[in-house]
């Protein structure tokens, strides 16, 4: 895709690893509040253990470690506007969008109403949407 | 004296915790640190393998780990003992061996 002569490519960033446990989930938010820089069009995925990197009510007081959780909601500022959450990943886990921050973006074109940036969708639905990309990144 | 078992990582990722249930001895005591505090959580896909294998096993879940990832003690399979860092040190006192499955 061109905008203003400028190639814009699709950027997906996949999440599979849980917080904290290794290094993965913050190298992962770091890389993509860089990349947001670059106008691209980048969208992330929480599958597999990576829904649990957007847990509610992250506490690591007691675990002597940054708690990263917070900036997940300014993703939308950096306009990030697509972040996909596999169904089938949350079910396998007991887990539902209600344990999960609520993550929001302000649409410019539309009076800058603030919409959701996550889809549930079907693992069959999320391999199409990662046939689209046109880089992979994986975390 | 039993063993003190470590799992620190998620049963949905590494078969850590399945090799440690497979390997350890009746009675052993399996404390749940790290990504393997994930275990612990109730209606999940792993959460009947813990039930069955309480009836071999004492199960520990370190409550710093669990705040961490903002997993609730309301929520862990039932049985499961919550300790914090000092519980830890007194179960690898109690123990005459630590063994840490990574």
């Amino acid at each position: 895709m061109e905008e203003n002569g400028q190639t814009i490519k699709k950027f997906m960033y996949m999440n599979r690893k849980a917080p904290y446990g290794t290094i993965y989930a913050l190298e992962s938010l770091e890389v993509v509040l860089i990349a947001a820089a670059f106008d691209q069009d980048v969208s992330l995925v929480f599958a597999d253990d990576g829904v649990y990197q957007l847990m509610k009510g992250q506490n690591t007081d007691e675990v002597g470690m940054k708690n990263f959780s917070p900036t997940y909601s300014a993703l939308g500022d950096y306009d990030i506007k697509n972040i996909y959450i596999e169904k089938e990943s949350l079910d396998e886990r007991g887990l539902t969008l209600e344990d999960l921050q609520d993550l929001k973006y302000e649409d410019e074109d539309d009076d800058w109403a603030e919409k959701d940036s996550i889809h549930l969708v079907s693992r069959e639905e999320l391999a199409k949407v990662i046939d689209e990309q046109d880089v992979v990144f994986s975390f | 004296m039993s063993m003190l078992h470590t799992v620190n990582k998620s049963p949905f990722e590494r078969n850590a915790l399945d090799s440690c249930i497979r390997l350890a001895n009746v009675g052993s005591a399996i404390l749940l640190t790290e990504d393997g505090v994930i275990a612990a959580m109730k209606n999940t896909n792993y959460s009947k393998i813990i039930s069955d294998a309480m009836a071999k096993f004492k199960f520990y879940v370190l409550g710093p780990d669990l705040k961490a990832r903002g997993l609730s003690e309301e929520n862990i399979v039932d049985g499961i003992t919550v300790v914090d860092y000092g519980g830890f040190v007194d179960l690898a006192a109690e123990h005459n061996t630590v063994q840490s499955w990574l």
